[in-house]
């Protein structure tokens, strides 16, 4: 159901998963009260942490996207859709500076590049106003 | 000291007549972890491996596995009992099969997992009939590690477990390990210079470098305390100011640990015309702190 996360990247691989499930979610992959890969299978599928796997669901269950139900394993929760219609309310804005960006002529890797460090920066600059 | 940590050392010392292999070496590793322990050649990793299987004496400080003191002689003994260890020589006898040297092996430990062994004796291809001491250096470390895989242990050291395996045995036996950790809470504290598997499933990394641990601690909490600064100016960069930078033209760029912020201030204040924080990998970090020993 996921795919590898890239131990590399520099965003550590928890915060990865957590964007690959939130995307499952947001895209209707999985849907409210589907059940999630056991934290196990998912460590083994992608020859990962398990510790990490379990950091990702907690830090899924702490955000309200997600539900631990005893012995059952992870599910995602009812309001786990609300992210969901935030991010499609965000993404024309994206698109339409992503299409400007290159109309200006810069390749996706500088995009991509560009992005992830403004990303940092807001963390680390919080807004002041 | 803590029942949480599997591994504890403090000021762990082990001197070769005149000279520390391992000079004053503390860490701690968190049980049910994977833990990365990196150094360059000759850093101390595997004089650090061997103290804590109770292999070579330790000249002083203290260091416990599984809550037991490895300086202790019964101590350590119960360490070995419950230790599965790959060695760095990976060495066995010619005189005895793989088949023969696997029910050996198993009639020493009552926790032997049968099923456990005939499973990665088919993803590891191992020749059940092939002499153990004639197996080619991958194969060996195969088997050096399913003998460590299928003890029971409740910890594991290795000592450069995927040396020699080619990429898709490296995912076989690496996956190995994350299903017996997952499964059974088992540690595994493993040394190995490539970056890329340590960075895969390893949770904590510990950078030895000239016998001293420079880090240990959780992966998660190493990329998010570095980062890589590069700071642009419109001319020649200010003289002094940014320690450790490189100078490269009209670019300085750093690798920055904590004082990101402090950083980017002074830049934005030195009339810096571009500022780039990026995330950094396990390879920045390890070059930065392991410097001591090309030195």
């Amino acid at each position: 159901m996921f795919f590898p996360p890239n131990p590399s990247s520099g965003v550590p691989v928890y915060r990865q998963l957590i964007e690959q499930i939130r995307h499952a979610i947001e895209t209707g992959a999985l849907r409210a009260g589907e059940q999630l890969p056991g934290t196990r299978k998912v460590a083994e599928d992608l020859v990962m942490n398990p510790n990490t796997v379990a950091k990702a669901y907690q830090e899924l269950e702490h955000q309200g996207v997600i539900e631990m139900r005893k012995g059952l394993g992870a599910f995602v929760a009812p309001e786990g859709r609300k992210g969901g219609d935030l991010v499609q309310k965000a993404q024309p804005v994206l698109r339409a500076a992503m299409d400007r960006m290159v109309g200006i002529g810069l390749s996706e890797e500088q995009m991509r590049r560009l992005f992830e460090s403004e990303v940092i920066r807001l963390r680390q600059e919080p807004r002041r106003e | 000291m803590s029942s949480d940590l599997a591994i504890e050392t403090h000021e762990l010392r082990k001197r070769f007549g005149a000279k520390d292999a391992v000079s004053g070496l503390t860490l701690a590793v968190p049980r049910g972890s994977i833990c990365g322990f990196l150094g360059s050649n000759g850093a101390g990793k595997t004089t650090t491996l061997k103290m804590l299987m109770g292999m070579t004496k330790v000249s002083g400080g203290e260091g416990r596995a599984l809550g037991l003191q490895i300086a202790d002689a019964r101590q350590s003994t119960e360490i070995r009992r419950r230790t599965g260890f790959v060695s760095e020589d990976k060495r066995f006898p010619w005189s005895i099969t793989v088949g023969e040297l696997l029910r050996f092996t198993r009639a020493f430990y009552p926790g032997w997992r049968p099923a456990l062994a005939e499973r990665y004796l088919n993803a590891f291809r191992l020749p059940p009939r092939a002499s153990a001491g004639r197996l080619s250096k991958g194969l060996r470390s195969r088997l050096a590690l399913l003998l460590a895989l299928a003890r029971g242990a409740e910890l594991l050291l290795l000592d450069e477990p995927t040396e020699g395996l080619d990429p898709s045995m490296i995912e076989e036996a690496l996956q190995a390990l994350v299903s017996l950790v997952a499964e059974q809470g088992t540690t595994v504290f493993f040394s190995s210079h490539q970056l890329a598997n340590v960075e895969q499933i390893a949770d904590h990394v510990c950078i030895i470098d000239q016998g001293r641990a420079v880090v240990s601690d959780s992966l998660d909490e190493l990329k998010a305390r570095y980062r890589r600064v590069r700071l642009v100016f419109e001319g020649d960069p200010p003289p002094g100011g940014f320690e450790g930078a490189r100078r490269d033209g009209r670019t300085l760029s750093l690798l920055a640990s904590r004082n990101v912020d402090e950083i980017v201030a002074r830049a934005k204040a030195m009339k810096a015309r571009s500022v780039d924080v990026q995330p950094v990998t396990l390879k920045d970090i390890f070059l930065e702190c392991s410097k001591g020993a090309s030195s």
